[in-house]
């Protein structure tokens, strides 16, 4: 299955990837009206200190202990893809609990939000990758 | 004839419906549950009276689940004995379903102490259930003076189940805080104060000596008057299924890595069992969804003929009130590093350069990058320690592991 990788040592620790992402799944049609003025509360984040950087989003595990954990049944996987029912979800955060990368995080709305490698919103291949000035984040298949 | 027969409808019987269909595409699945609904989850029920979830929406699976993985479900029927030796169980009419594969996920049924006067209050109840949840719902008014007695994970959910429906709240517990399960007193005086600030009334360290119809006398002597009281002071397993054929219980139903009972064939999963804490070995009723989801996988993978062994498993918890979240994983042994900013709380336990438990109340961010280290045993030497107790990230790891984590 084709996953996002991400090699620290081209990243730039420029943050397009989170403004990216936050704008794809905005619903907005407009980078202005999606982002200006707004704290945006993306699905992956860099990590950064003393000179490093690289960007964390859902790894999309092949043993998926946040969909295993899921107390409502609103994590699922499809296609390899760990989605979220975010109507379903009730944001009781088990899945922050159990995820090893730190990948899952609350939205505004008190469910939880994860990476969906952009199936389901405007973008339709991850906006984060296409975004990236330095290719230090990809999209591809591996063994 | 079933190749495979469930007991139980909850989360570790579906945890082994899949775990089944994994391995074995064909093999006949006869699951058979007490309750009459399809499956749900059963920790929603507070949410349920919150508003936050419905009854459609708390289903824990589709409606075609049973379908799909071509179950036959016998909902609203009753095991009340299993025969090992012609490996059958009988149900309440007398009816005999022989198995070539068994497993019981019975789970656990609320705990009601003898309490003086007790059977005299009309509106008293568990929350346990989807029934329980939608029987104290009925009962509720806004007028509704409500009594909660036990100030654990069951009880204080209940309490932001109800709290906006009715016009007061008392809590009472013997313990000298709330959620001594998985809190320590500077956690548990946080969560207190927050809910008192939304209206909760607690009495600690007291206990109802007896109830008069209407009224609680607290061995305090202090007396609550109350419309509707919920017992909620602790859970058994349901082990009888099992050790009355012999085999080996203590508290619950004893485990091992591959969900097998001392039975051969009868595998167990769920609240009903007891199975080790991989970080200490020590073996404990682990009674939490994601732990009975696993343990059920790993059940239905072995009985269908495959290999999976479940050793990974601590005990651990998320849960919030009214948005104030808590997450709290692993055994409260060892050293100590805490931090407490407002409301948000820290404290990591660490021992032999190993992490082994820690409460997060407040920020309870990336807090699963916490739970891996007590899970893998990861040695604190190999990582940035001062990195990890500044905030669960990944860049505390190696660059060789970060690679690992996120490049491969």
């Amino acid at each position: 299955m084709k996953r996002i990788y991400v090699n620290e040592k081209w990243c730039l620790g420029c943050h397009l990837c989170e403004y990216y992402c936050a704008f794809a799944n905005s619903g907005k049609d407009s980078m202005v009206k999606a982002l200006k003025n707004v704290t945006i509360n993306p699905r992956i984040r860099i990590e950064e200190r003393g000179g490093i950087s690289f960007a964390v989003s859902c790894r999309h595990c092949e043993e998926p202990l946040c969909t295993k954990s899921c107390i409502t049944g609103a994590l699922t996987v499809n296609d390899g893809v760990i989605q979220i029912d975010k109507d379903k979800c009730v944001g009781c955060y088990t899945c922050i609990l159990t995820c090893p990368y730190g990948a899952i995080v609350p939205s505004e709305t008190g469910a939880i939000q994860k990476c969906e490698l952009c199936m389901n919103n405007s973008a339709g291949k991850p906006a984060c990758v296409a975004g990236c000035p330095n290719k230090a984040i990809v999209f591809e298949e591996k063994e | 004839m079933s190749k495979y027969v469930i007991i139980g409808n909850s989360a570790a019987a579906i945890g082994c419906v899949e775990g089944i269909r994994q391995v074995d595409q064909k093999g006949e699945i006869t699951l058979i549950a007490s309750e009459p609904h399809h499956t749900y989850s059963r920790p929603l029920i507070s949410y349920l009276l919150y508003g936050k979830t419905d009854e459609q929406k708390m289903k824990y699976r589709p409606n075609d689940f049973y379908k799909k993985n071509k179950v036959i479900k016998r909902l609203g029927e009753t095991v009340t004995e299993i025969d090992k030796k012609e490996k059958t169980v009988t149900l309440k009419n007398g009816e005999k379903i022989p198995y070539e594969k068994l497993l019981v996920a019975t789970g656990s049924n609320p705990f009601v102490p003898h309490m003086e006067g007790l059977e005299s209050v009309k509106n008293r109840f568990s929350f346990m259930t989807l029934d329980d949840a939608k029987a104290l719902d009925k009962a509720l008014k806004k007028d509704t003076r409500a009594l909660v007695v036990g100030a654990g994970l069951i009880g204080l959910k209940c309490v932001e189940g109800i709290l906006d429906k009715v016009a007061t709240v008392n809590v009472v517990d013997l313990a000298d805080r709330i959620l001594p399960s998985i809190l320590d007193e500077t956690g548990s005086g946080l969560v207190k104060k927050f809910l008192e600030s939304k209206g909760v009334e607690f009495h600690l360290r007291d206990s109802v000596e007896r109830f008069e119809k209407n009224k609680a006398v607290l061995k305090s002597k202090k007396t609550i008057e109350f419309d509707v009281v919920v017992i909620a002071v602790g859970v058994r397993p349901n082990i009888s299924l099992v050790s009355d054929i012999g085999g080996k219980c203590r508290r619950a139903i004893i485990t091992n890595n591959k969900c097998e009972t001392s039975i051969k064939d009868i595998y167990a999963a769920g609240d009903c069992t007891e199975s080790a804490d991989c970080a200490t070995g020590d073996m404990k009723v682990m009674a939490l969804l994601p732990n009975a989801y696993m343990q059920g996988e790993t059940a239905g993978i072995n009985m269908a003929g495959g290999t999976k062994l479940y050793e990974n498993a601590i005990p651990m918890n998320a849960i919030g009130f009214f948005g104030y979240h808590m997450i709290t994983a692993g055994d409260y042994i060892g050293q100590t590093y805490e931090t407490l900013e407002g409301e948000n709380y820290k404290k990591l336990f660490y021992k032999d350069n190993r992490l082994m438990g820690y409460i997060m109340i407040g920020d309870v961010m990336r807090a699963g990058i916490y739970t891996s280290l007590i899970k893998n045993k990861t040695d604190l030497a190999t990582i940035d320690f001062e990195l990890i107790k500044e905030k669960p990230q990944l860049m505390a790891f190696s660059k060789k592991k970060r690679s690992e984590f996120l490049a491969k």
